[in-house]
């Protein structure tokens, strides 16, 4: 116990020393965002007010699954990279398993960092009009602890996957449909004249997570039913981290 | 306490190429992917390790000699928890390592071949974290920590992050990391490759210290002195296997006559072997290459004249004469007829 509070110790030292690039890197992409698409487009008429409201947390998910998928993903590509700066964790009197259970962790808590900086800062962003509610303010931190656990077992699940030389393919070809496909910008149900695209949107753990915080911000608009958004947050958390540990096994062991 | 190290038919078979020899695979994070690695791995199979048994007793300064892919580093790699071996076994102290990884992690301690160095941190930083993994009260790791930065000549350097750090202070860290919890055992893989010849020597003089408090260490080189000034016994390993076991002068004891002359000859022929051999002094003639020939001796230079008298007599000529006193390195050559750097 007192090794894997170690780790997490060093993960956090470390992210405290990079606190404003992270935090740069974590928010300047959702920020513009809100601003573009929250504040001129709305602003200048060619959306309605209305939009804002319904932005807002496709960000709030996109910015938790950014973070926690760089938080972990980067990382762990560079430290098994030739310099095995991992070595000296993999060697501490700990199983492997637990190493790559403490790098969800850290990556879960960057996420929900990321998500509790975005609201407020979207909503100073955007102005007035914003019509967000909270009546189950427990449920949505559940959904908030479940999505930004999604992202991090994403996170490790790449950076297992994948080598250093692969990462600009990484979010060409895995980030970017992700958050394009992932009900970000839009709601589910806005896919309705896209029958075989909505059905085929649904393999998609972005989808659940921003559906899901929309019941949770700002239930008036449409958004999947819940029991949709909680069995797929859990089929895939389940699926990511029990593949994340096992890709991080495969990585570590010989 | 002193721990030792037993292995028992240690195998290990690669199924992808080792670690080093990979520069990043293609993407497995799909399942079609997954198929074809697979199917692909199948098809690559390097035996690293083939039947290693070997016995360190505790206390011991043990050396594993052998060239570049004989099996050292993977059998360093599967007494560290860090290779799973694909059959027989190995024992740290009581445990055996496999199935007690943990505890084993608690006892050991590793140099690695390169400072595999944490570049987010400082030097200091780093012998603290180390500590803090191995549940070290923070009072006795800041202590800890001075001391081995002081020992270790890096404490103007210790608030620094490590990533500017030359390679001999990088090594020197690593080194300095691995004694933080002070290891029962302590591996040390190619330590000195890489050195500068006083970083070797603080070195060495370290291991011998450790040693001398009664810890077990392993090292594996291919620098034969090294082997030969630190080490109490050696295990030559070669394509997996010990070929040659037994403590630096006593392997150096087996080799016939002791002293090599490695001549080129021009030519070669069965009758002047046969010539060669048969002068006084001489045990042992082996042909080396296209036309040269190992001479195993009791004597060096004193042989030279009458082996060249030899040469001539028989209408040959040398090309060039290379003597060499009883050493690993000969040890490693009459073995396997090849010399540890190739």
């Amino acid at each position: 116990m007192s090794t894997f509070l170690a780790l997490l110790s060093r993960d956090a030292h470390v992210a405290r020393r990079n606190l404003v690039p992270l935090l740069l890197q974590i928010l300047l992409q959702p920020m513009l965002l809100v601003f573009v698409f929250g504040r001129v487009l709305t602003t200048s008429g060619y959306m309605p007010l209305e939009y804002k409201s319904l932005l807002l947390p496709g960000i709030v998910a996109l910015s938790m699954m950014l973070a926690g998928i760089q938080a972990v993903a980067m990382p762990v590509i560079s430290e098994f990279q030739f310099t095995k700066e991992i070595e000296d964790r993999l060697l501490a009197p700990i199983e492997i398993e637990w190493v790559a259970v403490e790098k969800i962790l850290a990556g879960m808590i960057q996420a929900l960092i990321a998500g509790l900086v975005v609201v407020p800062a979207a909503w100073l962003i955007m102005g007035r009009g914003l019509a967000l509610t909270l009546p189950h303010p427990f449920l949505f931190a559940l959904l908030c602890c479940a999505v930004a656990l999604l992202s991090s077992a994403i996170g490790l699940t790449l950076g297992c996957s994948i080598g250093q030389t692969q990462i600009g393919l990484m979010f060409s070809l895995v980030l970017a449909p992700m958050i394009f496909f992932g009900c970000t910008y839009y709601p589910w149900s806005a896919l309705e004249k896209f029958p075989i695209l909505q059905k085929a949107v649904l393999i998609n753990p972005m989808v659940y997570s921003s559906e899901g915080l929309r019941s949770a911000l700002v239930p008036q608009f449409p958004h999947l039913p819940f029991p949709a958004v909680a069995g797929g947050l859990l089929l895939f958390n389940a699926l990511f981290v029990s593949l994340g540990i096992r890709q991080f096994r495969r990585k570590a062991v010989l | 306490m002193a721990l030792g190290i037993r292995t028992e038919g240690l195998r290990k078979v690669y199924t992808s190429a080792p670690p080093s020899a990979t520069p990043g695979r293609g993407i497995v994070g799909t399942p079609f992917a997954w198929r074809t690695a697979s199917a692909r791995r199948q098809k690559v199979e390097i035996v690293a390790l083939d039947s290693l048994t070997l016995e360190i007793a505790p206390g011991e300064i043990f050396g594993l000699l052998g060239p570049n892919g004989a099996g050292k580093s993977t059998t360093v790699g599967i007494l560290t928890t860090r290779v799973r071996p694909t059959g027989g076994r190995a024992w740290i102290g009581e445990e055996e390592v496999w199935k007690r990884r943990v505890s084993v992690k608690r006892r050991i301690a590793v140099v690695p071949q390169r400072p595999n160095l944490d570049f987010a941190l400082t030097a200091r930083e780093i012998l603290l974290f180390h500590g803090a993994y191995f549940g070290i009260p923070p009072a006795e790791r800041q202590t800890r920590a001075r001391a081995l930065l002081e020992r270790f000549q890096l404490t103007d350097r210790a608030d620094q992050l490590v990533v500017g750090f030359s390679g001999g202070m990088m090594q020197r860290l690593s080194i300095a990391r691995a004694m933080m919890h002070e290891p029962d055992v302590l591996f040390l893989d190619e330590p000195s490759s890489g050195l500068d010849p006083q970083t070797r020597l603080l070195l060495w003089e370290i291991v011998r210290e450790y040693g001398a408090r009664g810890r077990t260490i392993v090292l594996t080189t291919h620098n034969m002195e090294e082997a030969d000034d630190l080490c109490g016994r050696v295990a030559i390993v070669d394509h997996g296997r010990v070929i040659a076991l037994g403590d630096p002068e006593a392997l150096k004891a087996t080799i016939p006559g002791g002293h090599l002359i490695r001549l080129q000859l021009a030519p070669r022929s069965p009758e002047l072997l046969e010539a060669l051999s048969r002068t006084p002094g001489v045990t042992e003639v082996r042909p080396v290459g296209a036309a040269g020939a190992d001479v195993y001796a009791d004597r060096g230079g004193p042989l030279v004249p009458e082996l060249l008298n030899r040469v001539l007599a028989a209408g040959a000529g040398v090309s060039d004469v290379h003597i060499s006193e009883p050493s690993l390195e000969n040890l490693f050559l009459h073995h396997t007829g090849r010399s540890l750097r190739e």
